[in-house]
């Protein structure tokens, strides 16, 4: 789960990462309000979680309280990929000596939380890595022992952080290390990590992913969720403990497993068709659950037709047969289904399903083919 | 001849009083799984599986009783981690654990821990593996099987029932299918059971099955150029799946322009890999390398 950047910055200021905390707006009002309080020149900055706000616009500078207000008003109702913004930071403007990125990952092929740093900083560091790789120091930190104080040593001298700023950095780079292990952490940086022209060290921009796998122990952060950011089907399908994610395409998919899931999809893209959606249902296949898969897969207009695949394996597929026409019973609306179950008694499951008018299929190149011809209109 | 698991393996299970555990133990059993133990804490002396297997409260106990020496780990996320631990701390060689949803930063420790003691962890969040005709550790189906001579890799799931099924199918049996797990950090890499395949005398040909995520595929294709001369035929899902969106799987996300099908299919196919289409076409591809 991605964090916005006051709330990363929230969690940062925890673990005494310097920074300009600034404060959040919904509306011009309460945006020169947080300018007054400030005091100063003030950026204003658009909370969303996809990138390139800059460029969109979502970021600009105000000198007072009433330009704050104006440049607020701007942004907040701004399209920034398909987001529209509803959240500002309203924060002080720092005036920018040196910039630097300073995060940290956690490496699956290192098995390690590993720091990336870069004397490069305020760009995208996928770019620097591109562009300019020998700028960039990846170091792993010891699995058990964590950051230690040749770590940070070895950063600092890297970054070239001046002698009179050497602990400022040992403390920015503690505090990132324990918000990470604290919060369960993907990714946690500072983008940039900045010295301003007054010799101050301050982080200007934070980003936290969090491991969505660890949110159940912090319900704190849980709370810190973005739903303005969520597609409400996906909100629903979160709900009901189903792995949903919302595409473009007319053919809804509903799979068991997160790998046949994405197979599915590549088939129906391999038949002619579009991917409505990725879905996986998980195991069991549970009646339940499948009515609430239909729901949220019919839930998108654009859908024309169903692919059911179900690898029943143990699950007996005459039960999992009933579900589904059971499920679908309850359906508002109507489209055509292709099911598709492999597994115990699959020739009973294919029997129930033929008697209540689903299209079946034996193989998953024939269901895929099969639902597309249905989405277009032809062979349902 | 298969990998990791066979008949002499002595296997116990963590949590084979619970639901999922009770339930896959009695297919392990059914298999033909030589179950000597369960660890269920607080039901020590007890028994499982219509009182064919002993359980114990800790698998120290369990070790001592029975030798067991493998371990097959059904407990709920939360408590996963120690389970992993105490299996090795007792002794064991082999831990698989199925289990899925566990913290990524407890994973990185349990992940340092048993490989300084020596101890083989296959998952989490895998199926498990069969070698097939000899036993059966996790929740493969062990219907989908028939002995022959090809081995398996896969980071999936029901991907895996989907492919080893295509193959059974056809005609195509199977010496060891392994599934590795769908999370950011497993014990045992693709590159660890290919080596294993690779030097398996009854293993002719190897099946691989990817997906989009991290750079497993990549190194594994290295190392494939490098050291394997047996037929191989791949699949990797997820072309289809956009950048930045986990699927489903823990481990299953573009980034940065990395990880991508794409990416994969190119570095597999540089070391002389067939990449499927589609699953269905593993059987065909295999029988054009001349298996079977």
């Amino acid at each position: 789960m991605k964090l916005q950047e006051y709330r990363s910055k929230e969690i940062l200021a925890r673990h005494d990462v310097p920074l300009l905390a600034g404060e959040t707006a919904t509306t011009p009002d309460q945006a020169r309000a947080a300018a007054e309080r400030i005091g100063g020149p003030v950026v204003v900055k658009a909370q969303v979680l996809v990138g390139g706000r800059g460029k969109a616009g979502g970021v600009k500078l105000a000198a007072t309280p009433d330009e704050a207000a104006a440049r607020a008003g701007e942004i907040i109702g701004l399209d920034i990929k398909g987001v529209t913004v509803k959240t500002v930071l309203v924060a002080p403007a720092a005036d920018i000596a040196k910039e630097f990125y300073l995060g940290l990952i956690l490496d699956r092929s290192a098995k390690a939380i590993t720091i990336i740093a870069s004397a490069e900083g305020g760009v995208e560091i996928e770019e620097t890595a591109r562009t300019n790789p020998e700028a960039i120091l990846r170091l792993p930190l010891h699995p058990l022992i964590g950051l230690q104080a040749h770590d940070v040593r070895r950063v600092s001298f890297f970054l070239g952080i001046p002698a009179e700023l050497r602990k400022d950095f040992a403390a920015v780079l503690t505090g990132l290390s324990r918000a990470f292990i604290e919060a369960d952490a993907d990714l946690a940086e500072i983008n940039p990590l900045v010295i301003t022209e007054d010799g101050r060290l301050l982080a200007l921009d934070a980003k936290i992913v969090l491991d969505d796998s660890a949110l159940p122990r912090h319900p704190d952060l849980e709370a810190m969720r973005d739903l303005n950011e969520e597609e409400p089907s996906e909100t629903a399908a979160r709900e009901a403990g189903i792995n949903f994610i919302k595409l473009d395409g007319s053919i809804g998919c509903m799979v068991n497993g997160a790998g046949l899931a994405m197979t599915t999809m590549d088939l129906v893209k391999l038949a002619g068709g579009e991917p409505a959606n990725f879905l996986d249902i998980g195991g069991g296949a549970k009646a339940d659950r499948v009515l609430a898969a239909f729901r949220i897969i019919l839930d998108d207009p654009n859908v024309q037709a169903i692919l059911v695949n179900i690898f029943g394996g143990i699950t007996r597929g005459d039960e999992v047969a009933r579900g589904i026409v059971e499920a679908r019973a309850g359906l508002e609306r109507e489209v055509p289904m292709v099911v598709r179950i492999v597994g115990t008694n699959a020739e009973e499951a294919a029997e129930i399903l033929r008697q209540a008018s689903l299209i079946t299929a034996t193989s998953l190149d024939d269901a895929a083919a099969k639902a597309v011809a249905a989405a277009q209109g032809v062979g349902a | 001849m298969s990998i990791l698991v066979n008949r002499d393996t002595r296997l116990l299970v963590q949590g084979i009083t619970g639901r999922e555990g009770e339930f896959h133990s009695t297919a392990m059993l059914e298999y033909g799984t030589n179950i000597v133990a369960g660890v269920t804490p607080g039901k020590g002396g007890q028994s499982a599986l219509d009182g064919r297997v002993p359980v114990y409260d800790t698998v120290v106990d369990a070790v001592r009783e029975t030798g067991a020496n493998a371990s097959c780990i059904f407990v709920p996320a939360a408590a996963a981690p120690d389970a992993m631990l105490e299996a090795a701390a007792a002794g064991m060689s082999l831990v698989i654990c199925i289990t899925e949803g566990i913290p990524a930063l407890d994973m990185l420790r349990v992940y340092h821990v048993l490989k300084t003691e020596g101890v083989r962890l296959i998952g989490p969040n895998c199926p498990g593996l069969t070698s097939v005709g000899e036993a059966k550790v996790g929740i493969i189906p062990g219907t989908i099987h028939r002995p022959g001579p090809v081995g398996l890799v896969s980071r999936s799931g029901t991907l895996t029932y989907e492919v080893v099924q295509a193959m059974t199918d056809a005609g195509l049996g199977q010496t060891t299918c392994v599934g590795i797990g769908g999370d950011p950090i497993v014990g045992t890499s693709f590159t660890d059971v290919l080596d294993l395949l690779n030097r398996d005398s009854a293993t002719e040909a190897i099946v691989m099955i990817g997906e989009i995520g991290g750079e497993e595929e990549e190194r594994a294709a290295e190392f494939c150029a490098r050291e394997v001369r047996k037929p191989m035929a791949a699949f990797i899902a997820g072309r289809t799946a956009p950048p930045g969106r986990r699927m489903g799987h823990a481990g299953a996300i573009i980034s940065g322009g990395a990880g991508t099908a794409e990416s994969k299919r190119k570095a597999l196919e540089a070391a002389g890999i067939r990449v499927a289409d589609s699953p269905s076409q593993i059987p065909q591809l295999l029988r054009d390398a001349g298996v079977g």
